[in-house]
């Protein structure tokens, strides 16, 4: 396990990593969280979040109520099949497993769920409970393999070991290890790609996979998002590789370039640039590994026509949203990527986290925004929900862009809040999606609720207080 | 009377059940100005924050100390300490109230030493904030389990005997079944009998969705710790629910206050019984309000009992809150086809149905269909086995995330029971199956000797045809 996470964190495909000095290389991505200040998830959150939108597998998690039953049903990535991955499968172990150990349970468990909902596959997570009274997972799996000749993969990333982000590639680690390579797809052309690190939030993929599909392109497997187990385990026969999330499955790209020749490079679907610049660069990939070099031709005038439809669309919001200021608080991954699109809208952005961002995209973000050294209180590193709240009631913001996480604090300080993380309920990837975002935009500044819930009660004011 | 069983499978389907701590620190947010802490990896405390903020659409306070594999082995004291210190300097709560995990139960931390040790060693850091800790490890009990457990040790941590009582001062105990909107519906009714209610714990105050003046990053109201320790002076104390005896009982020891228990508040039986009571206690008479909402309750019991009398019930929910359901449901004429809960407690046994599960929501699955369910009643996670068996989801108690309004929803006290049977009335109403004109068809062999009792007889006729 220490040296499966050793091997994660010396990751030299990562932005990240390769800024970092030996020694604090050593010490790999787990920060050391702080009690009594932290909230976020566990690896094998990570884990879970990584694999889960692989929607035909039955997903087994080995360990008391807390993990799953706490949990399960409260992702947004979507499928266009199998619903089997919105079914919550623990082993729920009690008192008594903990003391003679769960191996026994988790086998049966995993009887149970082949003979019942007879699945492609059965991923078995690992928790901390478990793993502390020392199941070995990969063991039963094994067992549970061969007998039931079903592939059953141990995906070993107790929620101890570390962060989310440790366990997205934890999970990514298990694929390498036990699923991608062991099957193969009925044809291949030369067009075939592996989108990496996409969960399909919201049907995302489903607003950029028309283009791929336009251009003729294919997608053999996306890892994870409307995954089907089959399309994963056949995904080295791809050409080229697009990897959306440096930060969580960037294993696997690196990985399955050194094992099976397999091209990537890493783009993004947020904001109109980056998805041009996605398309061209999956079009050049695919190229260089042979496919006919009319694609080039046929990408740019692809790009040209549907960048103009949408830059018209944002536009066209211009007049309602000039001079407004945003907000905008995101994991801090490639915020810069909307940056261009709010900014086109005449938003006006005051302010973008950039606690995950790397020294890359922190001058990235400096040179969209036109900023110089001295304007750095616009690259807000951690911001206490204190400030927030007060930056958003002084109205020095209209209007905050942020995951859930902080949402009550604007809409107590009464002012209209946008979701724009992983548990959002819209769709903002390709041209489709930014022209969306601006659309909520717009929709949540302009929404009559918020003159209405500034109003003063009628006993503060003086007509009411009966000084008349 | 029940017959009650337990789901014998090792693994888990769909899990109905939440896990202890989490049940704890619930109630530990009806505590003014505190911090819930669970003593645990970081994965659990961000699971509970996320399943409260869906229910409730409120920020929520609950903090963790973040044990990593090492701190594990090592115990958890360093990490309680850090974790204590950091809060208090933050946030500076009246009080921090910590619940332990299957991890660092597993281990075996002594917290109540490691507590004793921290408060001495930072007694002055610490002064004016207490420290209350319970003991609820994920693999026993369930959420209910952990609730009841919180607030026996409130109790324990707060109530001493008063030298006077004040006679018109009760306490109320509310189990983790009731809504803030219960809570709030039973201080009126307690206070139109000319008393006044020291609740604990109190998520009226806290959960209600309100917006406050000001941001603050722990609970936004509930019972003071100056109220708690007020308890012992009141001439008696109000639980609901049967989980709560023991924090009532442990009331009684403590301070010689009496109890007495309400298994439910709903049904007009139920809530005869409390009038009664009230008027008893206070000496008052029932107020005019509750007669006239006896009357209206009276009146839709009349209406809906034609839509429910007769129906079969297929009810989800822990033990106290499946206890009020399906006595009400009885009552109201409605046949309970399948119970289903999630922990040990003495009303199982006296439930109006057959028998009762401890299980998950596969087996309320399994059930509803083969006993021909016609409404589906439990929390959120029963929309998709709602969906799958075509019938109306009721739900009710918690989690309730994709709906609005989860703390305002009113099912104690004539009214609130008016409201529940309404609302079931209503979705069977819905549900409502219109006839069509190929609903009633004859079977073939009447059809047949409709026609001359032609078959069977060798005449060459064709039955299927005729029902065609
Ligand atoms: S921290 Fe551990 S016990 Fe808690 S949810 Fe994560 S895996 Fe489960």
């Amino acid at each position: 396990m220490s040296a499966k996470i050793q091997d994660v964190f010396e990751e030299p495909a990562c932005e990240h990593n390769q800024q970092k000095s030996a020694k604090e290389k050593k010490k790999g991505c787990t920060k050391q969280l702080s009690p009594g200040a932290a909230a976020g998830g566990c690896a094998f959150d990570g884990a879970k979040i990584a694999l889960q939108p692989i929607v035909d597998v039955a997903h087994l998690v080995h360990g008391p109520i807390a993990c799953e039953g706490n949990s399960w049903d409260n992702r947004n990535s979507t499928s266009s099949g199998s619903t089997l991955y919105r079914t919550g499968f623990t082993t729920d172990i009690n008192e008594l497993d903990v003391i003679y150990g769960g191996e026994k349970r988790l086998f049966k468990s995993i009887r149970e769920i082949i003979e019942k909902y007879d699945p492609p596959a059965v991923f078995v997570y690992q928790t901390c409970v478990t793993a502390l009274i020392g199941d070995d997972i990969e063991a039963v799996c094994k067992k549970a393999s061969e007998k039931f000749g079903k592939p059953v993969i141990p995906v070993n990333a107790p929620g101890f070991v570390g962060p989310k982000n440790l366990g997205n590639k934890l999970g990514a680690e298990a694929l390498l290890d036990y699923v991608i390579g062991t099957e193969e797809p009925d044809f291949v052309t030369p067009y075939d790609i592996n989108i990496i690190g996409e969960y399909n939030l919201s049907g995302e993929l489903w607003q950029v996979r028309p283009l791929l599909d336009a251009l003729g392109i294919r997608i053999l497997s996306c890892i994870s998002g409307d995954g089907r187990y089959r399309e994963v385990a056949y995904s080295h026969r791809a050409r080229a590789a697009m990897m959306v999330c440096s930060k969580s499955m960037i294993n696997i790209a690196r990985k399955m370039e050194e094992r099976y020749d397999i091209p990537f490079f890493e783009g993004s679907f947020y904001g109109i640039g980056d998805m041009s610049d996605t398309l061209r660069q999956i079009a050049r990939l695919l190229v260089e590994r042979g496919a006919p070099d009319d694609l080039l031709g046929r990408t740019e005038a692809l790009i040209a026509i549907e960048e103009g439809r949408a830059w018209e669309r944002i536009a066209s919001y211009r007049s309602r949203l000039e001079g407004k200021k945003v907000l905008l608080i995101t994991g801090g991954v490639k915020s810069w990527s909307v940056v261009s699109a709010l900014q086109e809208a005449g938003l006006e952005v005051v302010g973008t986290s950039v606690k995950k961002s790397t020294k890359e995209d922190k001058e990235k973000i400096k040179e969209i925004m036109g900023l110089t050294e001295q304007d750095s209180a616009h690259m807000i590193d951690d911001m206490t929900p204190r400030e927030m709240y007060a930056m958003l009631k002084e109205a020095r913001a209209d209007i905050m862009l942020s995951g859930g996480r902080s949402q009550f604090i604007a809409l107590k300080a009464k002012m209209p809040w946008l979701d724009i993380n992983q548990e959002r309920h819209h769709a903002y990837a390709g041209y489709e999606g930014m022209v969306g975002l601006v659309r909520e935009i717009d929709k949540a500044l302009h929404n009559p609720v918020w003159e209405q819930v500034r109003r003063p009660a009628p006993w503060e004011t003086a007509a009411c207080t009966g000084a008349a | 009377m029940a017959t009650v069983g337990e789901s014998r499978k090792a693994c888990a389907v769909n899990p109905l059940k939440m896990s202890q701590p989490l049940g704890a620190c619930y109630a530990f947010m009806g505590i003014g100005n505190c911090m819930p802490m669970m003593h645990g990896s970081q994965g659990c405390t961000s699971f509970g924050l996320v399943l409260l903020v869906r229910h409730f659409k409120e920020a929520i306070p609950l903090q963790t100390t973040a044990m990593n594999e090492v701190s594990t082995i090592l115990g958890g004291m360093e990490n309680i300490e850090q974790a204590v210190l950091n809060i208090k300097k933050r946030a500076n709560p009246a009080l921090i109230a910590i619940a332990s995990t299957g991890l660092t139960e597993t281990k075996g931390d002594d917290v109540d030493g490691f507590l004793r040790l921290i408060e001495r060693k930072h007694a002055e850091a610490l002064a004016g904030t207490r420290i209350v800790y319970v003991s609820t490890p994920d693999y026993v009990g369930a959420f209910e389990d952990g609730w009841g457990k919180a607030v026996l040790a409130l109790v324990e941590a707060f109530v001493a005997p008063a030298p006077t009582r004040n006679p018109r001062q009760v306490n109320l105990l509310p189990g983790c079944h009731l809504t803030p909107a219960d809570i709030d519906e039973l201080r009126e009714i307690i206070e139109a009998f000319g008393l006044e209610a020291i609740v604990a714990p109190d998520l009226s105050g806290s959960l209600d969705g309100h917006i406050p003046e000001n941001f603050t990053p722990t609970t936004l109201g509930g019972s003071t710790l100056e109220q708690l320790g007020r308890m012992g002076a009141s001439i008696a104390s109000i639980a609901i629910g049967a989980r709560m005896t023991a924090a009532a009982t442990a009331l009684e020891d403590r301070a010689g206050v009496p109890c007495r228990v309400f298994d439910r508040l709903t049904g007009l039986g139920a809530v005869d019984a409390l009038m009664r009571y009230l008027t008893e206690l206070s000496g008052n008479a029932v107020p005019a309000k509750y007669r006239r909402q006896r009357g209206q309750l009276q009146d839709a019991m009349l209406d809906a009992h034609f839509w429910i009398g007769g129906r079969r019930f297929a009810i989800g929910a822990e033990p106290d809150l499946l206890h009020t359901l399906a006595h009400t449901a009885h009552e109201m004429g409605a046949e309970v086809c399948a119970a289903v809960t999630t922990t040990q407690s003495p009303v199982l046994a006296g439930l109006p149905c057959e028998d009762v599960l401890i299980g998950d929501l596969e087996d309320l699955e399994t059930r509803a269909r083969a006993t021909r369910a016609e409404i589906l009643v439990t929390h959120s996670h029963g929309r998709q086995a709602a969906a799958r068996l075509g019938i109306p989801l009721l739900r009710t108690g918690l989690p309730m995330f994709d709906r609005l309004g989860a703390s305002h929803v009113l099912t104690l006290g004539y009214r609130g029971t008016r409201e529940l049977i309404t609302q079931w009335a209503n979705a069977l109403l819905e549900a409502e199956h219109s006839a069509a004109p190929q609903d009633w068809p004859l079977p073939p062999e009447s059809a047949a000797a409709a026609q001359g009792g032609a078959c069977g007889t060798g005449c060459g006729c064709d039955s299927a045809l005729l029902t065609e």
